[in-house]
């Protein structure tokens, strides 16, 4: 049988504020504006509660590309959590970049609740970043480093 | 070392410490760390070429002695260790007795004579050479230019590859990681008393030694550096894979450098970098 070339599609995961853009998200929904599918959104209550380490398990879990996206500068529902998240990713960006993974998989954005539109924009320009840089195949090759293949598993 | 062990029994009889961490020379002429409790132990205190340990380290791991003060010998970049204990509220000036050294470069090899160009890369970029916090300061500082810095060159190099080629470096550099933490237990600002590798609930870094696991371990102990790493290169000096784990830290060195014109451990007065925030801090990456 002929084998149909599978097109690719991204796996994009969204970590997004409780109080502005899962909101913002919300409204692009309830508005009906029309935007790609690939994101998996993940509510924290506030970009200052995003690890790193969360967006490195994200990789592990076969995304291949990631967005942090919370209230704009100000807006913070806790006063200042984005303020002592932006300082964080301007060291983790650089870091990433540092180790191969750039900026076309990693993406930082602020969408406040009431921007439904910029939601849509943002999270349709992610896609097509990553959709144009190819799937994450480095990370998927580390993360099935001990994975039996299937040949093997048929034979045991 | 006369002057040190003159400074170690003056301090010992007049109850200014209780006890000295210092270096000793052991039977088979090593260099290597020393607690001295009273002057006759003072004798044994030792300071060479070869005293690389940054022995801030034993600050937040040993227990504070009831009758007095920590005195601690300390080379520039040691200070810029206990600097940083100090701005992270960890430790209290008035707790410790810091004995300075001048210091002319130190040699990671014991077995290796001094020269200016075998030191540690680290004394290659050393800007401080002459304490700037101590209590004493000993020994006498030779003049000579510092040679040419050969990590730079690599890190050079690492910027100007493309993101797939840097991957390719770092996996195969991390692929041989054990998981041993040397690198954390040698850390002087690696104090947590519970590390986000040993959590388990969930568990964030795997602890099996997989490229994957070694990824996250050495990304999240480097990012936990940010801001903070004072460049000692202990982590890098006991590695048993030999890692280049400075390569990582002197990078988040760099961006504290270039992006908010900071460097840890210089100044006890001065906020802690990644404790604070500014209203104007860059977004130009945000959208
Ligand atoms: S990360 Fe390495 S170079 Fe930096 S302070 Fe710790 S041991 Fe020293
Ligand atoms: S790696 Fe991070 S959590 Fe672990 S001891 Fe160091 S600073 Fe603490
Ligand atoms: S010292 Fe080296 S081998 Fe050991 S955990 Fe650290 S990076 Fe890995």
């Amino acid at each position: 049988m002929e084998k149909v070339e599978e097109k690719f599609e991204p796996k994009i995961a969204a970590f997004v504020c409780n109080w502005c853009t899962y909101t913002g998200a919300d409204l692009a929904g309830t508005s009906r504006l029309k935007q790609q599918t690939n994101a998996r959104l993940i509510r924290v209550p506030c970009t200052g509660r995003i690890d790193p380490v969360f967006i490195i398990k994200a990789f592990e879990n076969g995304a291949d590309g990631v967005l942090v996206s919370g209230c704009h500068p100000g807006d913070c529902h806790y006063n200042a959590g984005n303020f002592h998240a932006r300082r964080r990713w301007i060291f983790f960006k650089e870091l990433l970049d540092f180790v191969g993974i750039d900026s076309s998989r990693l993406h930082f954005s602020w969408v406040s609740a009431s921007e439904g539109k910029k939601w849509v924009d943002v999270v349709d320009g992610v896609i097509n970043s990553v959709r144009e840089k190819g799937p994450f195949t480095q990370y998927k090759k580390i993360n099935r480093e001990f994975e039996i293949p299937l040949e093997t598993e048929s034979k045991l | 070392m006369n002057q040190l062990i003159e400074s170690a029994k003056d301090i010992f009889q007049n109850n200014k410490a209780a006890i000295i961490i210092g270096y000793t020379k052991d039977k088979s002429g090593r260099t290597k760390p020393f607690i001295a409790h009273n002057s006759d132990e003072a004798e044994k205190l030792t300071f060479n070429h070869h005293a690389v340990n940054n022995l801030a380290v034993y600050l937040t791991r040993l227990e504070k002695p009831k009758d007095g003060k920590i005195g601690i010998v300390a080379k520039g970049c040691d200070i810029r260790a206990i600097n940083a204990l100090i701005q992270e509220n960890q430790i209290r000036r008035d707790d410790v007795l810091i004995i300075a050294m001048n210091c002319n470069g130190v040699v990671e090899n014991q077995n290796e004579e001094f020269s200016k160009e075998n030191t540690q890369i680290k004394c290659k970029y050393c800007q401080l050479r002459t304490p700037n916090n101590y209590d004493f300061l000993l020994g006498e500082l030779e003049d000579f230019e510092l040679p040419e810095d050969s990590q730079q060159e690599l890190m050079n190099k690492l910027e100007a590859m493309t993101p797939e080629e840097r991957w390719n470096f770092w996996e195969s550099q991390f692929g041989n990681c054990i998981k041993c933490y040397a690198c954390r237990q040698v850390c002087p600002l690696c104090y947590c008393e519970q590390c986000i590798v040993e959590k388990s609930m969930p568990q964030w870094i795997e602890t099996s030694s997989t490229t994957r696991g070694n990824f996250s371990w050495n990304l999240i102990r480097a990012f936990h550096q940010a801001g903070r790493c004072i460049g000692c290169h202990e982590c890098e000096r006991v590695c048993p894979m030999d890692i280049p784990l400075t390569l990582l830290t002197r990078k988040m060195g760099m961006i504290a450098m270039k992006e908010f014109n900071y460097k840890h451990g210089m100044n006890i007065n001065e906020p802690t970098l990644i404790g604070t925030y500014s209203t104007s801090d860059n977004e130009d990456f945000i959208k």
